[in-house]
């Protein structure tokens, strides 16, 4: 900057030639200067001041967000006192009414500090006393152990045995806060619940973990501490899974089974109301995985979920169904049933000889083999791969299960054109009893393809169209004549009528090659009401035999419908289905053809 | 006047310790009541949850199936069926009670005959 001088020598001499005083001049400059002083220091004064109420501006913003943030976070009660890192906090389990599946329970777990011990072979002599499995002299020897300090002795104490221990007086016997998980129910729902065990020990607390069931597919759910007040809501229905429970062990019993399950699921939610497989276990005491034998015949082993079977005959309506949807027969063409029907080698015959003809429907009520082999031959494996596809029988059936992702179905490694006649009729694919249910489901809901959840829902599962409506129809009607007319007459039961389908299927030989004989799979895919189906049911027997007639008969009409039909004469008062007339039930049906 | 700012001052600063002493206090003696509480609430829930936990248990289906069969004899429970359902019409109303709309009656004895006679007459 160039500083003017207060005195300009051309202006003081212009000055003097004109008569002007020159110290106006200077004057004149020196208030300049001021001026500009006085500006300079102005601003910089504003530039400081602004700062500084920025500075205090930002700070009262900040103290102010963090406050508006307090006041608006949830009130949190302070944890319970926990110093360690585990937390042994789990959420309950409660069934869809809210009733109490597993929950937790204070104990104590039993720990010694061996240099606290005041008389090591006394309570090592008490402890034995209290609890017979020990043995005392081992128990002593721990606690004598120079190179031990600590020692776990028991990791559950029933409140008497903790007074017991108490009594003993030991010093160096000490208890450690636990919780425990407790299915109040028992053995009830024992597949879907899985079980729970200790992970991570501390004195303090232990981790409860998931080792099974929904308990291990929704472990990190369970214990997210932001959920762990929120219950879970399970689909079940605990007095409906009790019922199903009951007559299936029943039913199990009287026939002789090796096993049996059942899957009640609704058809326009998939919620699964009700899912039983015998033989089954206690959660509060899971059995150990079996380290020999077959693995499906150990009580943990989910039959309705894990047990991918040869069906049989129930798949008949999936042939039929796509006969029908893609137009090629209706419920009243004629199809040819002259049996046995040669393949190359291989012939297939019917349970007894039904006539050289019969209509579609016919099929389905008398379940010809022959019928829904002729059915699905001009449509062939494509097409029939596509099908399946679409109801989810080619894929692992996915539930909220752990065990479900690990179980896929057995398809042909070829499909040939005698596996597509085969598979017509339930051979040569396996299917699960719960991809069943949901197979069914989607036949008869409209034909919306429906997920099993055994998770609560609100709201009906907007699946996407893979059958038409009319089909839906059709196939409802022909599960109705099949108990009015045909193999599952005993599925008639007074107030609800039932549609459904048997199918009695071979078991295959374990080692290998064939079936063997005298041993059934029987099934019975039912659907109630008939008319508006609700509910499917789907009842599974594994070997049974009926004896109380003259000779031993094995087929599922016997063996599973009269289950099935006594689970349903028992559960659908509890599920809420008013009863109702036949005569209305077909009055619905003429309506809608 | 200088001297009586500081007097105010240091006034306001003894006051505001004092105030500042006793917050502090309060707020101790706050935090002590609301551990207290946690861990009333922790008693509480922990009972409460034994509670629940033993309500499930009684009420397991087990066990009240076999307390329904062995009171069959006053109970007569039985699983709940179609045929328990029933038409609204089936309802038993009950029967409206006859209204008496005569009161203070008093007795009266007299020949029938003449009564109904003229009650004959009134009537057209």
């Amino acid at each position: 900057m160039i500083r003017t001088p207060l005195r300009p020598l051309a202006r003081v001499l212009r000055a003097r030639e004109t008569g002007e005083n020159p110290d106006l001049i200077e004057r004149e400059n020196r208030r300049l200067r001021q001026e500009a002083a006085r500006d300079q220091a102005r601003s910089r004064a504003e530039t400081r001041l602004l700062a500084v109420a920025l500075l205090f501006i930002c700070a009262f913003v900040v103290l102010g967000a963090r406050m508006g943030l307090l006041a608006a976070t949830e009130p949190l009660e302070l944890a319970r006192g926990l110093p360690e890192d585990i937390s042994s906090a789990r959420a309950d389990i409660l069934d869809r009414e809210g009733r109490v599946l597993a929950t937790n329970l204070s104990t104590h777990a039993l720990y010694a500090e061996t240099h606290r011990m005041v008389d090591p072979e006394g309570a090592a002599r008490e402890l034995a006393r209290i609890f017979p499995e020990m043995d005392a002299q081992r128990m002593a020897a721990r606690f004598t152990d120079p190179n031990r300090r600590f020692t776990w002795i028991r990791t559950q104490l029933s409140p008497e045995q903790m007074q017991a221990v108490h009594d003993i007086g030991e010093p160096g016997l000490l208890f450690a806060p636990r919780e425990m998980r407790l299915y109040p129910n028992g053995r009830m729902a024992a597949h879907v619940l899985g079980g729970a065990s200790f992970g991570q020990q501390g004195v303090r607390a232990a981790e409860v973990i998931g080792v099974a069931g929904t308990e291990l597919f929704f472990d990190a759910r369970l214990r997210d501490p932001d959920q762990v007040h929120k219950p879970l809501h399970l689909s079940l229905d605990l007095t409906v899974q009790a019922t199903v429970t009951e007559v299936l062990e029943g039913g199990k019993q009287m026939l002789n089974a090796l096993g049996a399950t059942a899957v009640l699921m609704d058809v326009y939610t998939g919620e699964v109301i009700s899912l039983v497989s015998l033989p089954d276990f206690d959660p509060n005491n899971r059995p150990a995985p079996p380290t020999e034998g077959e693995p499906a015949d150990s009580p943990l082993f989910n039959r309705a979920v894990q047990g991918y079977y040869e069906l049989g005959s129930v798949m008949k309506a999936f042939a039929v169904a796509q006969g029908l949807d893609e137009g090629t027969v209706t419920p009243d063409s004629i199809i040819d049933t002259r049996g046995p029907l040669t393949w190359g080698r291989f012939r297939i015959r019917d349970f007894r000889n039904y006539g050289p003809e019969m209509s579609v429907k016919d099929v389905m009520v008398k379940s010809s083999n022959i019928g829904t082999a002729r059915i699905m031959q001009p449509i062939g494996a494509e097409r029939q791969q596509e099908f399946l596809r679409k109801f989810g029988f080619l894929d692992t059936m996915p539930l909220e299960l752990a065990e479900a992702a690990r179980a896929r179905p057995l398809l042909p490694d070829r499909w040939s054109d005698l596996s597509v006649m085969t598979i017509s009729y339930g051979h040569g694919m396996s299917t699960s009893p719960l991809a069943l249910a949901a197979g069914y489901a989607a036949l008869v809901n409209g034909g919306r393809k429906v997920t099993p959840t055994l998770v609560r829902q609100d709201r009906v599962q907007a699946g996407p169209q893979i059958i038409s409506e009319r089909t839906s129809q059709q196939k409802k009607l022909m599960l109705h004549q099949v108990v009015q007319e045909g193999t599952a007459s005993f599925a008639r039961i007074a107030g609800y009528p039932v549609g459904g389908k048997t199918g009695s299927a071979d078991k295959p030989n374990p080692r290998g090659g064939g079936y063997k004989k005298d041993a059934v799979l029987a099934t019975f895919a039912s659907v109630f009401p008939a008319h508006e189906p609700r509910y499917v049911l789907v009842v599974t027997l594994d070997e049974p035999v009926d004896t109380t007639g003259p000779e031993p008969r094995r087929t599922a009409g016997w063996t599973a419908v009269p289950v099935s039909a006594e689970i349903t004469r028992r559960v659908a008062p509890l599920l809420g289905l008013r009863p109702v007339s036949l005569d209305a039930a077909n009055a619905t049906f003429a309506m809608g053809q | 006047m200088r001297s009586l700012l500081y007097l105010c001052t240091a006034l306001g600063v003894i006051a505001l310790a004092a105030w500042a002493y006793r917050e502090n206090h309060l707020t101790q003696q706050a935090m002590n009541q609301q551990r207290a509480l946690e861990r009333e609430i922790a008693a509480l829930s922990e009972a409460f949850s034994i509670q629940r936990a033993e309500w499930a248990y009684l009420n397991r289906p087990d066990r009240l199936r076999e307390l329904v069969d062995l009171n069959f004899e006053r109970l007569k429970l039985v699983p709940i069926t179609a045929a328990h359902f029933g038409e609204i019409g089936q309802v038993a109303y009950p029967m409206p009670e006859a209204r008496s709309e005569v009161f203070d009656t008093i007795e009266l004895s007299g020949e029938i005959e003449q009564l109904s006679a003229t009650l004959e007459e009134s009537l057209p």
